[in-house]
């Protein structure tokens, strides 16, 4: 019924962010996390082209996981960044959530200056934000 | 070339009216981002950012004060330093950001030092580091109106810890920030004299 963690994939498949959003969320290092980052990003491509069916959105590629211990969500946006939020199974709103974070994100990281695009995220304006959510949805 | 029924530039508009036109944040938030990462580019570091965006709304200073002071339709100008901060600190806070400056203090430690605060400047609502950098624009802004006015000064922005009993202005969907901006206005000894003088 809680979020897990949170990573944010760029258009080359590098990770940008990732944080856990739970106290029970696992512990997983940094070189874990680059693997995941990496091996998300080829994955979701792969299944954007072994789809029998193109859809229209353009937007091809993995959305939801669903496994027994966990279930994975992935929005990705039209600039080709990819939102992945995993949470225990049970948990709702992972949609809604995942538009939220984007929202944040479109606010907190892409009008600040300072911020370098496709780079890993700083911002502490975001992190706050996305703690915002998860109080309101947690 | 104005047409007969409806203005359409404007050069055409009443300069007296005080159109309320709303502009969305966000484009100006971009906009503003824009002028930014533009002068990042081209300095080598953050205090020569500083001074190209301070220039950037130096020459808007001016501009404001004189469309002001027509519109406040006052005949005499401001002469004393106390008057022309809170002309700044209200009449052109409220004309440029729609609300007046959450307070306007006189420091303790130094005499020729004066402080306007701002809880969420809209230059740097966005901002999550430098953000005294980002306000550097509106510091030119006040440069540019108490040049005008016939004040030296040299106007710092600054970042400041909110005190604790501080409410947190956060209006709904944007960010809760932990720093007030303080604009800091060091007047000339000249001016200082001249005020002291005045004021006999």
């Amino acid at each position: 019924m809680t979020f897990l963690h949170l990573f944010i994939v760029n258009k080359s498949g590098g990770l940008i962010h990732h944080r856990p959003l739970s106290k029970h969320a696992p512990h997983i290092g940094t070189n874990d996390w680059l693997r995941i980052g990496s091996t998300f990003h080829s994955l979701h491509a792969i299944a954007a082209e072994a789809s029998p069916v193109k859809s229209k959105h353009k937007n091809d590629g993995i959305e939801f996981i669903e496994a027994e211990g966990l279930i994975l969500c992935c929005f990705q946006t039209r600039t080709g960044i990819k939102f992945v939020i995993t949470a225990e199974p049970g948990t709702r709103n992972l949609q809604k959530v995942l538009r939220e974070i984007y929202v944040s994100y479109a606010d907190c990281t892409l009008k600040d200056p300072f911020y370098e695009l496709e780079m890993p995220i700083r911002c502490e304006l975001f992190t706050q934000a996305v703690d915002d959510i998860m109080r309101q949805y947690g | 070339m104005s047409r007969s029924t409806k203005e359409t530039s404007i050069l055409d508009r009443n300069i007296l009216k005080q159109r309320s036109d709303q502009v969305s944040l966000s484009a100006f938030s971009y906009i503003y981002s824009e002028l930014v990462q533009y002068h990042q580019s081209r300095v080598s570091n953050i205090s020569e950012l500083e001074e190209k965006l301070a220039s950037a709304g130096y020459g808007v200073g001016f501009k404001v004060l004189e469309l002001l002071a027509y519109r406040s339709r006052e005949n005499k100008r401001e002469t004393r330093i106390m008057s022309i901060l809170q002309f700044i600190s209200s009449i052109a806070w409220k004309a440029l950001f729609g609300k007046a400056a959450d307070s306007l203090e006189r420091s303790i430690d130094h005499a020729d030092e004066y402080m306007i605060f701002d809880y969420n400047p809209v230059t740097s609502i966005y901002v999550s580091a430098h953000q005294s950098a980002a306000d550097a624009y509106i510091s030119g802004v006040i440069a540019g109106i108490l040049e005008g006015a016939g004040f030296t000064a040299t106007v710092s922005a600054h970042a400041v810890q909110l005190e604790e009993g501080e409410s947190r202005r956060s209006s709904i969907g944007l960010p809760v920030k932990k720093d007030k901006a303080v604009f800091l206005v060091k007047f000339s000894p000249q001016i200082l004299e001249r005020d002291t003088t005045l004021e006999r």
